[in-house]
């Protein structure tokens, strides 16, 4: 694999850039492979890759339905953070973390992560007290956090509303300083570099029709480019889990759902971090090209859409509005919408099935993004290993039976609610 | 945006509407030996399939009733709206 560096750029300038190898090659399914990862987003080329870096299992192939990054990976809005109280959570982010520091060097490839740190807003004392409890949380596990007062939180972000009379005042906010952002289609092709450089075959525009299984066993699986024996299958499809779920007769505590996102045209340099909003579901950052990104609620409905409907969006923009009034001067740029596998403790699955063979990533809900690296470095430990490791041990699928929910909002089971 | 047909009201936007999730799910019957996996199924498992679903909204800042709404997930299509009570089959 050609090396991106300042000298093979100088090198190639020379050449009118015309003569870089490709990042990844397009081949033909073969007959048989020791891995099948169903799903080529961030979380399944992340798999494949950590399968070779780390477990030197290369005989993989991702299969993906459209073209890799084409879905929630080109889709969220590129937060990075680990602010979670329950320790499952917590250390399974935070090990992420450590990934996404390391990721640029680590793939080649500049994944553009930007430490910029993240508030989330209080509007409460009930509010500070409990952003209180959550920053100790978080502390006893090793990440960073901040309780700010208004006054502090006011420093940096002034643009906030701060004025008397308004519905939801600003008491204060919890901030994450080493959280942030990447440039999310850098995280899925450089991952798909590598993966592909390390011997993975990047299938794409290949569906997944039918599995073989027999005697509990997975056999192989059933595509649209030909059948293809295999001993353990990845699924790692997000949005489609419940779609693949039902060709294996699983059902899944999982519904499919619309989120939708947003940014506006861009504007000098305004915002330095990730803000969230305390009193309803609304999120904003500013890329590096100066739109202000921005997101909030589920469309409220199940739907595999991928594209969202305006009262949505007109709700979570009042939000940002009554947080952020400079916003409603601005023009909207673009918006967009992503299908959501919501989990029903708003938690993922990452673990072995009754199948033998069969592997499942899916539950990600609003915070699939930011998981890409430790959950393909735990689900290319559960794979190889076929055992989860300590890290994913409390996204089992069958703490819905024994009733050890990860429910970090405690939100119960309707997952449209926010 | 939706527009869903209240059978007490008629045709109305859906801002008036809330959602309640899949209407298919049933209450496992009390006083009848109920097992986890049953429990499992009415709290957690749904199929939430691509396609036709039958689902529950209320039309709170209508009439106040739950009906059922048949909703293609993919196009967002409305076959067909029920009073609560009315059989779907």
């Amino acid at each position: 694999m050609q090396k991106y560096s300042i000298f093979n750029l100088i090198k190639n300038a020379f050449s009118n850039h015309q003569k870089w190898d490709l990042a990844w090659k397009d081949p033909t399914p073969k007959k048989e492979y020791d891995v099948v990862i169903i799903g080529g987003g961030g979380h399944g080329l992340a798999t494949a890759y950590y399968l070779a870096k780390e477990h030197n299992i290369t005989n993989v192939a991702i299969i993906e339905k459209g073209w890799i990054g084409g879905g929630n990976v080109g889709r969220n809005t590129t937060i990075i953070r680990s602010n979670y109280m329950h320790d499952d959570n917590a250390l399974f982010s935070e090990f992420g973390m450590d990934l996404w520091r390391k990721m640029s060097q680590d793939l080649n490839y500049n994944v553009m992560f930007s430490p910029r740190g993240i508030i989330n807003l209080a509007h409460s004392d009930a509010q500070m007290n409990l952003y209180a409890r959550r920053g100790n949380s978080m502390r006893l596990n090793g990440i960073d956090a901040e309780l700010l007062n208004r006054e502090q939180v006011r420093e940096i972000i002034p643009m906030a509303d701060f004025s008397k009379n308004v519905r939801f005042p600003i008491f204060g906010g919890l901030m994450q300083p080493s959280a942030g952002t990447a440039r999310h289609d850098a995280v899925a092709w450089g991952y798909a570099r590598q993966a592909d450089s390390m011997g993975v075959d990047i299938i794409q525009n290949c569906e997944v029709i039918g599995f073989d299984i027999s005697g509990g066993k997975v056999e192989g699986v059933r595509t649209s480019r030909g059948d293809i024996k295999v001993k353990k299958i990845g699924l790692c499809v997000a949005g489609s889990t419940n779609i693949l779920a039902d060709k294996l007769n699983m059902t899944l505590p999982i519904e499919t759902h619309l989120l939708q996102a947003c940014v506006s045209e861009p504007v000098k340099p305004v915002l330095d971090k990730v803000v969230t909003f305390g009193a309803g579901h609304f999120y904003i950052s500013q890329s590096d090209k100066g739109e202000m990104v921005m997101g909030g609620d589920l469309d409220g409905y199940n739907s595999y859409a991928q594209r969202g409907n305006l009262p949505t969006l007109q709700h979570v923009l009042t939000e940002g509005i009554a947080m952020m009034p400079f916003l409603s001067k601005l023009k909207m740029l673009r918006t967009w919408g992503g299908i959501m596998d919501m989990s029903m403790d708003g938690s993922p699955i990452i673990d072995k099935t009754h199948i033998e063979g069969l592997y499942l990533n899916c539950g990600w809900c609003y915070g699939g993004f930011k998981a890409t690296p430790a959950s393909g470095w735990t689900f290319a430990h559960t794979i190889a290993q076929d055992r989860v490791h300590e890290l994913n041990a409390g996204y089992n699928l069958n703490r819905f039976n024994t009733g050890h929910l990860l429910d970090e909002k405690g939100l119960g089971t309707k997952t449209w609610i926010s | 945006m939706l527009h869903i047909k209240c059978p007490h009201c008629g045709m109305r936007s859906q801002n008036e509407f809330s959602y309640g999730g899949d209407a298919t799910v049933k209450r496992p019957e009390l006083g009848k030996e109920i097992s986890d996996q049953d429990w499992d199924n009415f709290v957690y498992n749904r199929k939430s399939l691509r396609g036709k679903h039958l689902e529950l909204w209320q039309h709170l800042s209508g009439c106040r009733q739950w009906i059922k709404v048949e909703r293609d997930t993919a196009t967002h299509e409305i076959f067909r709206t029920l009073k609560a009570n009315e059989d779907n089959s």
